[in-house]
């Protein structure tokens, strides 16, 4: 600001003609401009610093000797890196039978959730029908079911067909939560396809079923692997029915094994239950970088129309 | 149910208008076409029906019935008209409950809408740069599955040497050497909303941004050149933009908080929980599962369904119009 007012006097001064002020004034905005961005530039940082924090925390903490971690004084980064908190959680009981489950039912909920999904959401996106808005009430009705209601016929129903205890009981559970979810969201990849070219593929002859093979397929590839990993990453995180319906530890996911971790408040192994945190946390980080953005907007599609 | 009701072929011909007269004969193909939407569907309505329609049926009879774990294990629940529900309506803890859920619902999603259409805003202001870094820390953020989430808040909330009770004697905001952040109910809560506000902020930071990109420019230029400020820029040109992408953030994120379960549960469990600090999603999961109760379980699950579907109303409608119009 001082800078620009000193400027202006000089400007001022002379004869004026026209063209002078407005460059001054010009640049003057312009420099404002910048003090202004390099505000906002300073504030995004501060607010990223406060987001990421938790994160950074965790993976700092992870690989912290045991001194550091319990120290009142606390340190950011150790010095002294350990990778002894992730052999301890390793080490834990059940944890590669959690990972071995957790990766069974979501390949399971991935591959079923995803062909059944893929069929409606073709009749949705292609068909008109009797019954259709019928079924995009019940589809968008299911997504907004709380599952904390439902946990206990699910449970009693399970029960009853022997199926809690058992990991097929719980996948079953996840699609059926998922596939209005992925229905949904392949219906709007679907939708982005021009018809025009499904029209042109059945003019050279292919049949419906020959265009859809070798013409929208293909396309909507990218929507599939999307909405997979999308899926993927929900059952993963999924923790209120995995608890409810796996009563065995043998039997648990990694999100209820991690959440079994600590013991009272005054002896947790922070260290290894960082590590644990972090581990579990890896993969769906990784997936979800990958997709984020072209499934973001599935929930709001077409509230946000580009 | 829709898939097994089979339409005939000219319901469908005339509702698309696909089909041409000279084509009439072929009508044995075409009803044969007329089926493919509902054999498209069958899998998703058979997996649902099976899986989700039978609970549901099985949540309304539970909630009329005495059924304990030894219905549970002779498989036959015992009818008792309406005693659940009186049992539940006459229990204060119930009306506490809701009450509590309500504040905490109504906090929840203002502080989540309010801090993510700001941190959007800011979005548009800073560089390409911070805009890069800051949008994937917030993906980051929104990718932390919930129990690790709350693993974490724990460790840095922890009272004896959580880096929140460091930071905030540091920054001179007070003493908070060995401060208890589980000691009130309040303070539980709070951390509760913490965490849940911290994870909801992503999506709905990035999806307002999205929004903001169709703020027309040249509006927003006019309306400098007026001599309009930048709250008033907010209110007339850029909320009018965002307010059907808001209303549809804000009640998803009404339905979420109201039924939220893995949070509440997890982060208060780790210190005490009780009917004092409980929240509708807690109530209703430890009244009915942890207590073997499942006849009035069932009987919350069911009101607080319909709660949340009273809630949904106007998302529903909203979400079903544009899946009717594509």
């Amino acid at each position: 600001m001082t800078s620009a007012t000193e400027t202006a006097p000089a400007a001022q001064a002379t004869v004026r003609p026209v063209a002078i002020p407005r460059r001054a004034a010009l640049v003057r905005r312009e420099r404002r401009r910048r003090a202004r961005r390099a505000a906002w530039n300073v504030l995004g940082l501060a607010v990223f610093l406060v987001l990421v924090f938790p994160v950074f925390w965790m993976i700092s903490t992870a690989f912290k000797p045991d001194d550091e971690i319990v120290s009142f004084t606390p340190t950011w980064f150790s010095l002294d890196p350990t990778l002894e908190h992730f052999r301890n959680a390793i080490d834990r009981p059940f944890f590669w039978d959690a990972v071995r489950n957790s990766l069974l039912v979501v390949a399971a909920v991935v591959a079923v959730s995803i062909v059944v999904a893929f069929l409606a959401a073709v009749a949705l996106a292609k068909y008109r029908f009797t019954g259709r808005k019928l079924f995009i009430v019940l589809m968008i009705g299911i997504l907004m079911l709380p599952a904390a209601g439902l946990v206990i016929p699910l449970y009693v129903v399970l029960a009853r067909y022997g199926m809690t205890n058992t990991l097929t009981g719980l996948a079953a559970v996840h699609v059926t939560f998922l596939l209005p979810f992925a229905v949904w969201t392949l219906r709007g990849f679907i939708i982005g396809i021009p018809r025009e070219l499904e029209e042109a593929a059945m003019v050279d002859g292919s049949s419906r079923v020959g265009a859809f093979v070798r013409i929208l397929l293909p396309l909507v590839m990218p929507g599939l692997v999307a909405t997979s990993v999308f899926v993927f990453i929900t059952s993963w995180n999924e923790y209120i029915f995995a608890n409810v319906i796996l009563s065995d530890q043998s039997n648990h996911t990694l999100t209820v094994w991690l959440s079994y971790f600590y013991g009272t408040s005054r002896n947790t192994d922070w260290g290894a239950l960082m590590a644990a945190s972090t581990l579990t946390a890896i993969p769906v980080v990784i997936f979800f970088l990958l997709v984020q953005r072209k499934i973001a907007f599935g929930l709001t599609a077409g509230a946000v129309k580009g | 149910m829709t898939s097994s009701h089979v339409p005939d072929g000219a319901a469908i011909a005339a509702e698309t208008g696909a089909i041409r007269p000279r084509r009439r004969r072929r009508r044995g193909a075409r009803a044969a076409r007329g089926s493919v939407p509902y054999l498209l569907i069958l899998p998703v309505a058979a997996v649902i029906g099976a899986i989700l329609g039978y609970p549901l049926y099985k949540l309304v009879t539970l909630a009329f019935q005495q059924y304990g774990l030894p219905e549970l294990i002779q498989r036959e629940g015992v009818w008792i008209g309406l005693e659940n529900f009186e049992s539940v309506l006459r229990d204060s803890v119930f009306w506490d409950t809701l009450l509590r859920t309500a504040v905490f619902t109504v906090a929840n999603v203002s502080l989540t809408i309010v801090i993510g259409t700001l941190l959007a805003l800011l979005l548009v202001k800073v560089s390409t740069w911070v805009r890069i870094l800051l949008t994937a820390g917030l993906v980051l953020v929104w990718a932390m599955p919930a129990v690790v989430a709350v693993q974490v808040f724990f460790w840095m909330t922890n009272f004896q040497n959580g880096i929140l009770n460091y930071a905030l004697t540091q920054l001179r905001l007070g003493d908070f050497f060995q401060h208890d952040w589980y000691a009130t109910t309040f303070s539980k809560l709070a951390m509760v909303t913490l965490l849940i506000v911290w994870g909801a902020i992503p999506f709905v930071t990035i999806t307002v941004y999205a929004g903001l990109s169709q703020v027309p420019r040249e509006l927003v230029e006019a309306a400098e050149i007026d001599g309009a400020g930048p709250l008033r820029i907010f209110r007339d040109v850029t909320f009018p933009v965002l307010k059907p992408i808001l209303l549809i953030l804000t009640s998803l994120s009404i339905i979420w908080d109201f039924g939220v379960f893995t949070q509440p549960y997890l982060l208060i469990g780790a210190s005490h929980l009780d009917t004092s600090n409980y929240l509708m999603g807690v109530y209703v999961f430890i009244e009915g599962y942890a207590h073997s109760d499942f006849g009035r379980g069932a009987a919350i699950s069911l009101l607080m369904v319909v709660i949340v579907a009273a809630l949904s109303v106007p998302y529903v409608r909203r979400m079903v119009r544009m899946g009717d119009a594509a």
